[in-house]
C-alpha cells in the first residue's frame, strides 16, 4: 500500500465525513429544540438538485452552495410549518418531506440530469499548513466547504452553549410549556431551529452536487441523509461528538472501496479478499455497537436525548 | 380532527407528488445531454438470428403504437438515455407512434399499472421494457394481453406467442475499448470501477483486460467494486482510490459520469459506457462501447406491423449494430486505432470472437483452450476473472 493511498483514504475520508456532518449539524440543532426531522434526505436532495442548477447559471460555486442552503431552509420551512405551527405529527410531517423532497427535486431537476456541470467547488490549500507533510494534504487541502463546516460547528457549539438564544433553544427542547412561561416564544424558537437545520442539510446536498460527485441525477444522495439523522443520536445530540461520529462514518465509507486494492494483512487475513458486501454494513455495524456501548455508559444516568423531542406543543392543550 | 386530517392531506401530496413525477410526459423536449452516436450512424443492418421482417423500405406510417418503459431518467446521459435515443430512431425510422414512462420502479405496482394505461388508453401494440427487474411482470402482462407484443431488455424468459427478450453482446465493443485503454496507460495499471459480480460484469471486465493485454502484454486491470448501478459519489471515489492506487486510466459499468470527472480531476483517462460521455471530462475521454437500441426497435415494429412478430431470445452482437465503439480520442496510436479497426472488422464478420483460446483464469487454470471459442452459454454464465485482472471475482 503506497503512501499516496493512505493519504487517499484519510482525505476521502474527510470529505464524506463533512458531507454527513453537515447534514447531522442541521439535525442536532431541530432536534434540541425538540423537533425530530426526518427530512434530511428530502433537504439534501432538494440542495443537491438546486446547487447544481444555480452553478450552471452563475458558473458561481458559492452562489450556488448559499442558494441550496436557502432552498434546503424553505424546505426545512415547510416541516416546521406542518408539525411546528399545526402541530401534526413530526415523524410523518418529516417522512412527507423526504418523500416529497426526492420527487420534487427529480421534477425541478429533470432538464439538467446528467448535464455538464458549469462550476464546482475546488481544493483550496491553506497557505503554510498545506505543505505539511500527510496531515497537510487530509486537513489543509480540501475544499473549502470542509473548513465552513469546521467554522459551523464550532459556531453551533457556542451558540448552544455559551449564549442566550442557546439557552432559549435547549429549553424549548427540554420543555416547550416552561419555554413559554419565561416569555419565549415555541414557534419562533422551534421553526427558527428547523429552518436553520434545514439550511445546513440543503448546503451538505450542494457540497455533493458541486463538489463529490459534480452533476444532479436523481437518488444522488443515496441514502446518506438518513446516515445524518443516525449520527445525532451516535454523537448525543453535541456537536463535538458528532463531528466524531462523522468522521468515523466517513472512514467506513471511504474504506469500502479502497480496502479492495490495499495489498496488507490483518489478523492473517488479505484484507482485499474481504467481501466489499460485507464492507458495505461496516457504519450500520458501527452504529449499532457505538448505541449499545453508549446506552450501557449511560444506563443509569436520565437519557442524553432532549426531553421534548418529538413532542408537538399547543399552549391550549396543556 | 384537524390533526388527522393534516395527516392524510400530507400523505395524499406526497403519494401526488410522487406520481405527478413518476408518471413523465410523452413529449419529445427531453434533452439529449450528450451529443454523440446520433442515431443516424446506425451500420446498416445485416438482421441475423432475430425475429426478423423483411427490412425492406421503412413505411411512412403503420399505424404501429409502440410504448417503452424505462427504470431511469432519459437524461441519465446512460443506459436510459441511449434507449431512449433508440426509441426516437424507431421512431423516424418506422413512423410508428411511440410514448414512454421513465423513472419507473422495477418493484412495487407502478410498472404494472403504466403498462396497462398504455395498452388499454393508448392502444399500443408493443411493449418495450428495459430494465431487469421487469421481467416476471412482462411474463404476466403476456399473459394476459395476448394481442400485445412485449419485448424485454436484459432478460432471460419468453414464451411461444407474443414475449421476448433482447440483449448485446456488449463485450465486443469492450474488448475494442481495452485496446485503446492497453495503448494508453503508462503506468499498465488500469482501474476499473465495477458494479455487481454477475456475469454481465464479469465478461465486460475479462474482454476489457484481454483487449488491454493484446496490445499491452504487461497490463494489469485492478477492479473494485461499488455494489452500485447509479451512486455518483461512490462511484467517482471508487475512481478516485484505484488511481491513488496508481492506475492511470479508468474504466467502469455503472451509469454515472463521476468516474470520468475523477479521473479528468487527476490528470488520468477514462473509458466511459453506455453512451459517448466525452463532453463531460474532455481530457480524460478515450473511448466508450456504447449501446444503440434503434435499429432492433425499428425491426421489432416492422415485424409487428407486418404481422410477421415471432418472439426470440435475441443477443445481437456489432454485427447487427446494437453495441458499438465510440469515436477515438485523438492521441490513440495511429497503428493501434488501425488494429482496433481490422479487429472490429472481424467481430462484424464473425471470424472470431473475443474469448477465443488459449485464456487462462486469475488461477492460471486454461478456460478455454487453444484455437477454442468460447460458447454463449459459459459466456453468460461467466463466474471467472482472466489472468492480469486483479481483484476477487465473487465481489
Amino acid at each position: 500500500m503506497s503512501e499516496e493511498a493512505l493519504v487517499g483514504l484519510f482525505v476521502a475520508t474527510v470529505q464524506f465525513g463533512t458531507l454527513v456532518f453537515l447534514a447531522a449539524l442541521g439535525e442536532l440543532i431541530a432536534e434540541r429544540a425538540g423537533v425530530l426531522n426526518l427530512g434530511v434526505e428530502g433537504m439534501m436532495t432538494m440542495g443537491a438538485v438546486s446547487g447544481f442548477m444555480v452553478g450552471l447559471e452563475t458558473g458561481s460555486a458559492w452562489a450556488a452552495f448559499i442558494a441550496a442552503a436557502a432552498v434546503g431552509a424553505l424546505v426545512g420551512g415547510l416541516h416546521a410549518l406542518v408539525s411546528v405551527v399545526l402541530g401534526a405529527d413530526q415523524v410523518v410531517s418529516g417522512l412527507a418531506l423526504t418523500i416529497g423532497g426526492l420527487g420534487l427535486a427529480a421534477y425541478v431537476g429533470r432538464n439538467v440530469v446528467g448535464e455538464r456541470p458549469e462550476t464546482k467547488f475546488t481544493d483550496l490549500g491553506i497557505v503554510g499548513l498545506a505543505d505539511i507533510p500527510w496531515f497537510g494534504d487530509i486537513f489543509f487541502n480540501q475544499p473549502p466547504v470542509v473548513y465552513v463546516a469546521v467554522l459551523l460547528g464550532l459556531a453551533v457549539w457556542f451558540v448552544l452553549t455559551r449564549t442566550r438564544w442557546g439557552l432559549a433553544l435547549r429549553a424549548v427542547g427540554e420543555s416547550a410549556p416552561t419555554t413559554d412561561a419565561v416569555g419565549h416564544s415555541v414557534m419562533a424558537l422551534r421553526s427558527g431551529a428547523v429552518m436553520v437545520g434545514g439550511a445546513f442539510a440543503g448546503a451538505g446536498g450542494a457540497f455533493l452536487s458541486l463538489y463529490m460527485a459534480p452533476g444532479w441525477t436523481e437518488g444522488m444522495v443515496a441514502g446518506r441523509g438518513w446516515i445524518a439523522v443516525a449520527l445525532v443520536i451516535f454523537g448525543a445530540w453535541r456537536p463535538g461528538r458528532l463531528a466524531l461520529g462523522a468522521l468515523l462514518f466517513g472512514f467506513t465509507l471511504a474504506l469500502q472501496p479502497r480496502l479492495q486494492s490495499f495489498d496488507i494483512e490483518l489478523l492473517g487475513v488479505d484484507v482485499s479478499s474481504i467481501s466489499p458486501a460485507l464492507l458495505g454494513i461496516l457504519p450500520f455495524v458501527l452504529t449499532v455497537l457505538v448505541l449499545v456501548i453508549i446506552s450501557w455508559r449511560y444506563r443509569h444516568r436520565p437519557s442524553v436525548a432532549p426531553a421534548a423531542l418529538g413532542l408537538p406543543y399547543r399552549r391550549e392543550e396543556r | 380532527m384537524a390533526k388527522k386530517f393534516l395527516l392524510k392531506l400530507l400523505v395524499v401530496l406526497a403519494a401526488l407528488t410522487l406520481i405527478a413525477v413518476g408518471c413523465g410526459n410523452d413529449d419529445d423536449a427531453a434533452p439529449a445531454p450528450a451529443p454523440t452516436q446520433a442515431p443516424t450512424e446506425a451500420p446498416a443492418l445485416e438482421p441475423t438470428e432475430a425475429p426478423e421482417p423483411e427490412p425492406t423500405e421503412a413505411p411512412m406510417d403503420d399505424g404501429v403504437i409502440a410504448a417503452f418503459v424505462f427504470v431511469g431518467p432519459v437524461g441519465d446521459a446512460g443506459w436510459t438515455w441511449a434507449h431512449n435515443e433508440g426509441r426516437r430512431f424507431a421512431e423516424s425510422q418506422t413512423g410508428a407512434t411511440t410514448h414512454f414512462a421513465e423513472d419507473i420502479p422495477e418493484d412495487g405496482p407502478d410498472f404494472r399499472n403504466i403498462v396497462v394505461d398504455f395498452i388499454e388508453n393508448e392502444d399500443a401494440d408493443v411493449i418495450f421494457a428495459t430494465s431487469f427487474g421487469y421481467m416476471d411482470a412482462m411474463e404476466e402482462l403476456a399473459g394476459e394481453y395476448p394481442d400485445v407484443v412485449f419485448e424485454h431488455a436484459s432478460g432471460y424468459k419468453m414464451n411461444e406467442d407474443n414475449f421476448g427478450n433482447f440483449f448485446g453482446r456488449m463485450y465486443q465493443p469492450r474488448y475494442l475499448s481495452g485496446m485503446a485503454a492497453g495503448a494508453l496507460t503508462e503506468a499498465n495499471q488500469i482501474g476499473y470501477v465495477a458494479a455487481f459480480a454477475i456475469p454481465e460484469v464479469l465478461r465486460g471486465i475479462n474482454a476489457f483486460t484481454l483487449g488491454a493485454q493484446r496490445v499491452n502484454p504487461d497490463v494489469e486491470v485492478h477492479v473494485t467494486w461499488t455494489l452500485t448501478w447509479f451512486d455518483p459519489a461512490v462511484e467517482g471515489d471508487s475512481a478516485a482510490a484505484l488511481l491513488e492506487a496508481g492506475a492511470d486510466v479508468i474504466a467502469m459499468h455503472q451509469d454515472s459520469t463521476a468516474p470520468g470527472l475523477a479521473a479528468q480531476d487527476a490528470g488520468a483517462r477514462w473509458v466511459s459506457y453506455n453512451s459517448d460521455m466525452s463532453a463531460f471530462a474532455p481530457d480524460a475521454f478515450i473511448t466508450a462501447p456504447v449501446w444503440n437500441w434503434g435499429p432492433y426497435y425499428a425491426r421489432i415494429i416492422d415485424a409487428v406491423a407486418s404481422g410477421t412478430y415471432a418472439p426470440g431470445a435475441y443477443w445481437g452482437g456489432m454485427d447487427d449494430g446494437i453495441v458499438a465503439l465510440a469515436p477515438l480520442a485523438a492521441d490513440v496510436p495511429a497503428d493501434v486505432a488501425a488494429e482496433i479497426d481490422e479487429v472490429a472488422a472481424q467481430l462484424i464478420d464473425g471470424s472470431w470472437d473475443v474469448f477465443t483460446g488459449e485464456i487462462r483464469d486469475q488461477d492460471g487454470n486454461v478456460v478455454v483452450a487453444a484455437g477454442e471459442t468460447m460458447e454463449d452459454g459459459p459466456m453468460l454464465g461467466m463466474e471467472f476473472f482472466v489472468e492480469g485482472v486483479v481483484g476477487s471475482a465473487t465481489g
